[in-house]
């Protein structure tokens, strides 16, 4: 069979349909577990209009709730983009007894429920915690839990491009002179970046919606402790389904836009390759 | 524990041996603080009374009952999201079509969702007052507090891994022995079977992993559609929060553990199957 060069494949293709059939069938399953729910969120939203969207959200309880949301998320990005980066170079650049017991380990956190997430950091800093600290019903508690489940992303995606990096470049660096910390600022850091970034953004994404592993050790208290995912519960749990769906709508528009402007990273962080 | 070796050090590296040690025990020490010493106490606090209490959690019926639970509702998500994720897959990779990019886009959503919002959707399709909410009453069809929107909301949350994983799979081992076997006269049903899926079979069991991982551990969006009848709705997560809240922390802890027992397994099987990229 003699075929078209690839040109005019391109230029002539027409969408067979096998393939018709076959993109109905995938849209039909999204639609019915993903699309149509989201949709109902969102027409739920859009009934109360957005002046009413806007009364909810700003409600003080809300408004705290989605305050503390932001801001120990965007604390959390940040500590995974530094403390995430200082792990995957341990495993990759240094060697130890159990490294890989250690590497495997990283991934416990995406394996384990987030309510046994929850439950385990509340044995160790709850109250009668081994460690004699007692962080359970605070803030710093809800850091924690956020921590432990967004462990595995900053050093997942550092760790692959850390293993491609050439050390020669870095050697010559440091052969004409440079001193460790330049060579990493210099040479590292910028080819490690977008990796970075991308980890801090999914961790931040994740954490913005977790609910399982902060419920048992927050306490949930109102303007202290209670994050967004939480009082969407309450909302839901006192039969306000209107006032969830509102909140619902502003944490996704949140999460996809950090989504979004990460996939306008990862094109960046491609174009940095070539 | 390299102290008494000798080995060749770049010109620049000698003075970092030291921040090499440095940067050692800054990760395993963040390690061990947030993720081994928990987890590590819940062995400890689970047998803290003994063998006796636990094996007693462990046979109780409403626990039973919860992992029951949990392994159906797996056993049904896991295939679909499979079935699926294959199909999807090999559309995206072998076919073209307009929209491609933004319904792989569409594919991802599920990662940006909160396990809350997923609830609170299947609650306003499904529930009383939901969009399907009046015709199900008048056909006695209980979908939310009842096995359906708890299989419906673990698919949700489960549903973009097996894509994720055989996608690149796909791209890598390229068209070439497909169209020689269709050269020989395989139908495309024969191809995908014998040819097509024992070259994707390892990133196919990967995804398998992650979305059982997901499946088996979902706590809130399932929690939320449940209604967290004990002994009836409950799966092993739900358990763990209900007799926490009940203060029987052995039961709590117990389940836990059988949780924890299952999450390090799969880490296991992700440690020796994972793709070879990342171990190279």
């Amino acid at each position: 069979m003699a075929r078209p060069a690839p040109s005019q494949v391109l230029r002539r293709r027409k969408v067979r349909r096998s393939t018709w059939l076959g993109v109905g069938l995938v849209t039909l399953y999204l639609s019915v577990i993903v699309l149509i729910p989201l949709a109902a969120v969102a027409w739920h939203a859009a009934e109360l209009g957005p002046a009413a969207i806007w009364r909810v959200v700003s409600s003080p309880d809300t408004r705290a709730a989605l305050q503390l949301s932001l801001f120990s998320s965007l604390a959390v990005a940040a500590i995974n983009a530094v403390v995430g980066t200082i792990i995957a170079w341990v495993l990759v650049r240094d060697t130890f007894p159990g490294k890989t017991i250690v590497n495997a380990l990283i991934d416990l956190p995406f394996a384990l429920p987030t309510i046994v997430a929850g439950l385990t950091l509340l044995a160790l800093y709850g109250p009668k915690g081994a460690l004699g600290v007692n962080l359970a019903y605070t803030r710093a508690a809800v850091m924690l839990a956020l921590l432990f489940v967004t462990l595995p992303f900053v050093v997942r995606s550092v760790q692959p491009v850390l293993m491609e990096l050439e050390k020669d470049v870095e050697e010559a660096a440091s052969s004409l002179g440079a001193h460790g910390p330049t060579v990493f600022r210099r040479v590292v850091l910028p080819s490690l970046l977008p990796a970075i970034v991308s980890g801090a953004g999914l961790s931040f994404a994740r954490a913005i919606g977790e609910f399982g592993s902060v419920v048992l050790i927050s306490g949930n208290i109102p303007f202290k402790t209670q994050i967004a995912p939480v009082r969407i519960f309450a909302l839901i749990e006192s039969g306000d389904s209107a006032g969830a769906a509102a909140l619902a709508v502003v944490l996704l528009l949140i999460s996809f836009s950090v989504l979004l402007l990460l996939a306008f990273v990862q094109r960046w962080g491609r174009k940095g390759d070539e | 524990m390299s102290s008494g070796r000798t080995e060749p050090v770049a010109p620049g590296a000698r003075g970092s041996r030291a921040s090499r040690y440095g940067l050692r025990s800054v990760a395993l020490v963040y390690l061990a603080l947030i993720l081994v010493l928990p987890v590590g106490m819940v062995f400890f606090r689970t047998f803290e009374n003994g063998l006796q209490p636990v094996l007693q959690a462990l046979s109780d019926p409403e626990t039973l009952h919860a992992l029951y639970l949990t392994v159906l509702i797996a056993a049904i998500a896991v295939p679909l999201n499979t079935v699926f994720g294959v199909f999807c897959a090999l559309l995206m990779v072998r076919r073209t079509f307009p929209g491609k990019a933004f319904l792989s886009g569409l594919i991802d959503v599920p990662f940006a969702v909160s396990p809350v919002v997923v609830g609170l959707s299947l609650i306003l399709v499904y529930g009383r007052t939901g969009w399907l909410g009046g015709w199900l009453a008048e056909n006695g069809i209980r979908v939310i507090f009842a096995l359906p929107s708890m299989v419906l909301a673990t698919i949700f949350v489960s549903l973009p891994f097996v894509v994720r994983e055989v996608v690149p799979v796909l791209q890598e081992i390229g068209v070439e022995q497909d169209q020689a076997a269709h050269t020989l006269g395989a139908t495309p049903w024969q191809t995908f079977w014998r040819i097509t899926l024992p070259a994707i079979r390892g990133g196919v069991t990967y995804g398998v992993i992650l979305t059982t991982a997901r499946a088996l551990g979902e706590f809130g969006a399932v929690s939320i559609v449940s209604g967290k009848i004990a002994g009836q709705t409950s799966t092993l997560t739900v358990h763990v929060e209900e007799r926490f809240q009940q203060f029987d922390l052995v039961g709590a802890y117990t389940s836990s553990l059988v949780l924890a027992v299952i999450a390090l397994v799969i880490v296991l099987a992700m440690t020796v199957l994972k793709p070879k990229e990342a171990g190279s």
